[in-house]
């Protein structure tokens, strides 16, 4: 049995954390949902902020928009980090392991504005990445990244390649080696205990990153206001649009909630997925 | 031959993950007006410019000061509510403390936007201290959860040790609990830390006159390629660095493995 | 009949730690094996070298009369049951015994037929298609039992492999091993540092200390004639004291001269007594230091008069009118000691 102190103490440790998240998290968000509900310039409540969103094309384009650099952005970051994570768990020597993966996440400390902006430095139209191809005569005329989709997306990449590493290099150490050793004595080559040991024993851990990785990327503002630049809108964009040059919150406020509802859909079909897996 | 393909294969990772960075620093030295090739330098004008910046400067308080602040918060709040939960029966438990995580799972954006709302409804101006109202939402369920995954049930028979002998519920937490999960609190503290030192979009649509520094490199930023950006931002990168690796030495070199 | 397995010389570094030290050893067809010793004492690491997990900085490994030494463990004739199972949590109970043979490339009604009645070999022919979370402890042991067992391995080698369970499972397990090893007749090679389970369990045993082979051979020879100081008291209890080889099968120790087996005259000896070896009767007038009740025994440690710094350890009968303090007279089953080297 549990000591139990009086029960005045047991609800002082907890009360002001849950007021906290209820007035400054839940009630803001309920008051955004009202706020949804009274477009600007409309007298009473209705959803026609919802129905633009549906209705008007371009609203509409930057949510796929979001949706397709999201899925290719977590899809690239990955396969580029699983391959880098295995190398570290695996190749380096275990005594250079940790100075390796403080190495690799190194950048992570750069602040969040910087680090987009050192990548437009590097794919300007006059920046390092053009500079050094020109030189090299590879190109005849400097290629145009910044303000591109591309560059939202090496953009988004180089931060997720960080961040998945991380967590792919946790996931693949917390592996009890003798699985491996199981998978090699047993006859099976380094690329059939890959197939049917690590990876289905990673599998949830890189649905978790991958998860991580949506649901950052998708609400993002900075990484494509930067790099991506105005040509195409993705759903922070748009939504920082409507405050910032319209004023209009019942807009921002109902786009808002329409990527809210995106991330739970993903989040719903992302822990289904992962229950079934655990089974 | 699988050993060569594995050397290439990290070292060009690193190179990717590097050569933002190294532009960066690199072009801080320019000294010309434009942080791109051919490189002039070395030169430390653009440094001595960012420190002459009030406007810049003024930010870097604005951000510890906001940082240091709702990070003590977030890690005490979440302290608490995890020794509560995790050491007495509540109703609901698991049901409130999914209502603490719950912030985890939505994007900063829309958490900011509500809090701009809602400010704006009840009257509370743009400020700093919206800022940090914003930041210890935030961060308080990731100190929560951090701190509630290191309390133990071995732990519980020491503060019921320490309860025996004669200690107040105060004198538990204050001698028995923090000291014993220091390292747990020193790492949601100081992730707390980097991430309201880092976060700009809260910040950016809850401050006015006085910005944060992320908020004010922003503003430096639409002024185009700039290298006092690169200056300012090489100075974060570097302090940065240094509080790694001071976060290295100090949270885990003194535990086991 | 040719030996199995033959280690010849075989050293391993770990860094500076001399962790194997020149060590050879036989193992026979069909035989049970156990390698016996402290942690540290280099047991686990000759097992991982047997497996081709490690490879050793200077000696050979010969399985079934082939140089084995640097083949990798998938083409080496053994298989590992190892100390956390390592069962594949993602398989079903039969997807994982199946697995050696799939990776053969066994058809796959062959290889569920075969894993079937493997996991029928060691009583489990119902957890087929139940995942390896939902058995019980001995359950998994069972099948990281079958999982090795149905590769059809030469030498079966198991690290430790009833760590994990507790004392009562352990018992039981011992009993169904050795009578698993003798139904499919493979040569298993166990390391353990329990010794009651090395002597349950073993036809021969290697008692290992500080990378070195001390002493091996038959359970009951190791007991009764251990070689060494180290095993006389890792295996068992012993009292050693120093003695001097007065004439040949007499020795003269602190407490009184005995009759042994043969020793050179003149020399300086250890001779180790077993506590069972020592009764009641007339000879050595001692004290009672200690006594502990054991249900069937009493074990008493007893300073000798004449040498009382010497704690001598004994096992008296249960019903024995011992006290601490009380004064007995002991006497030596003197064929049963032990002449060592001092």
């Amino acid at each position: 049995m549990r000591a139990e102190p009086f029960s005045a103490v047991r609800w002082a440790s907890v009360t002001p954390a849950l007021l906290w998240t209820l007035v400054f998290f839940a009630v803001p968000f309920a008051a955004m949902g009202v706020a949804s509900l009274f477009p600007k310039g409309e007298a009473g409540p209705s959803l026609s902020d919802y129905a633009q969103f549906f209705a008007n094309p371009s609203y509409w384009r930057s949510l796929t928009n979001s949706l397709e650099v999201t899925a290719v952005v977590t899809v690239i970051s990955i396969l580029l980090a699983y391959p880098f994570a295995w190398i570290l768990a695996f190749v380096v020597p275990e005594r250079w392991q940790r100075l390796a993966l403080m190495l690799a996440v190194l950048p992570f400390w750069t602040s969040y504005v910087v680090r987009s902006y050192s990548w437009l430095l590097v794919l300007s139209e006059g920046g390092a990445f053009n500079s050094a191809l020109l030189h090299l005569h590879l190109l005849s005329e400097p290629i145009e990244i910044a303000n591109t989709r591309a560059a939202t997306i090496i953009g988004f990449v180089h931060f997720f390649v960080m961040l998945l590493t991380l967590t792919i290099y946790a996931n693949l150490k917390q592996l009890s080696p003798n699985y491996r050793k199981a998978a090699a004595d047993l006859g099976a080559g380094p690329v059939q205990a890959f197939i049917h040991v690590i990876l289905p024993l990673t599998l949830p851990g890189i649905m978790v990153g991958a998860f991580l990785t949506f649901v950052l990327a998708i609400g993002d503002y900075i990484t494509p206001q930067i790099l991506g630049g105005n040509n195409e809108l993705l759903m922070p964009q748009l939504i920082m649009m409507q405050i910032g040059r319209r004023g209009d919150f019942a807009s921002a406020s109902a786009l808002s909630i329409i990527l809210m509802v995106v991330v739970s859909i993903a989040y719903l079909a992302c822990a289904r997925w992962l229950k079934i897996e655990r089974a | 031959m699988a050993r060569t393909l594995s050397v290439l294969y990290a070292a060009a990772i690193y190179g990717f993950i590097f050569l933002p960075v190294a532009v960066l620093v690199l072009f801080s030295f320019q000294g010309t007006l434009f942080p791109i090739p051919p490189f002039n330098g070395p030169s430390l004008r653009w440094y001595s410019a960012v420190l002459g910046d009030a406007r810049l400067t003024s930010g870097l308080l604005n951000s510890v000061m906001v940082a240091i602040v709702s990070s003590t918060i977030a890690t005490l709040l979440g302290f608490l509510s995890a020794w509560g939960f995790a050491r007495f029966h509540l109703p609901a438990s698991a049901l409130l403390r999914g209502f603490i995580t719950l912030p985890l799972t939505v994007s900063y954006l829309i958490i900011g936007m509500g809090l701009l709302i809602f400010f704006n409804r009840i009257g509370i101006p743009k400020s700093l201290i919206a800022a940090g109202i914003g930041h210890v939402v935030i961060n308080l369920p990731l100190c929560f959860a951090i701190i509630y995954s290191q309390m133990g049930d071995h732990q519980a028979n020491i503060e019921r040790a320490a309860r025996d002998l004669g200690a107040r519920e105060w004198q538990v937490l204050t001698l028995v609990t923090a000291p014993m999960l220091w390292p747990a609190l020193f790492a949601s503290f100081f992730l707390a830390m980097t991430f309201s030192w880092d976060e700009f979009v809260i910040a950016f649509l809850l401050t006015r006159f006085d910005a944060t520094l992320p908020v004010e490199i922003w503003n430096l930023l639409r002024a185009g390629l700039n290298p006092k950006t690169n200056a300012v931002g090489s100075l974060v990168f570097g302090v940065s660095v240094v509080l790694a690796i001071i976060f290295e030495l100090v949270a885990f070199r003194k535990r086991p493995l | 009949m040719t030996a199995l397995v033959t280690v010849e010389d075989l050293s391993h570094r770990f860094g500076q730690a001399q962790v194997l030290d020149a060590v050879s050893l036989t193992i026979e067809p069909g035989s049970y094996t156990v390698l016996l010793g402290p942690s540290g004492s280099g047991k686990t690491t000759l097992l991982s070298i047997l497996g081709g997990f490690l490879q050793p900085t200077t000696g050979c490994v010969f399985i079934k009369g082939e140089d084995c030494t640097t083949m990798p463990p998938a083409r080496r004739p053994t298989a590992t049951v190892f100390q956390d199972y390592a069962l594949f949590p993602h398989m079903s109970v039969g997807s994982n015994v199946a697995f050696g043979l799939r990776m053969k490339g066994t058809p796959k009604a062959v290889r569920l037929a075969r894993a079937q009645e493997m996991l029928r070999t060691v009583g489990l022919e119902h957890a087929f298609d139940r995942k390896p979370h939902q058995l019980s402890g001995g359950q998994r042991q069972r099948v990281a039992l079958a999982r090795a067992l149905v590769v059809e391995p030469a030498v079966l080698l198991l690290d430790e492999p009833l760590g994990a369970l507790d004392l009562k499972l352990r018992r039981q397990m011992q009993d169904e091993l050795k009578a698993i090893q003798k139904r499919v007749g493979t040569a298993f090679v166990h390391v353990t540092h329990d010794q009651e389970e090395a002597m349950a369990l073993a036809d021969h045993v290697v008692v290992m200390n500080h990378g070195r082979i001390e002493d091996q051979g038959s359970p009951e020879r190791v007991y009764g004639r251990p070689a060494t100081r180290f095993t006389a008291t890792f295996m068992g209890e012993s009292t050693i004291v120093p003695a001097h080889v007065e004439q040949s099968g007499q020795v003269r120790t602190p407490f009184g001269v005995f009759k042994t087996q043969d020793a050179t005259r003149g020399t300086e000896v250890c001779v180790a007594i077993r506590p069972e070896h020592v009764q009641l009767g007339p000879g050595i007038a001692a004290t009672v230091k200690d006594v502990c009740y054991q249900g069937s025994f009493k074990r008493v440690v007893a300073s000798p008069a004449a040498a009382p710094d010497i704690d001598l350890l004994a096992q008296l009968p249960a019903d024995a009118p011992v006290t601490v303090g009380s004064a007995v007279s002991l006497q030596l089953d003197s064929e049963k000691l032990v002449i060592l080297k001092a």
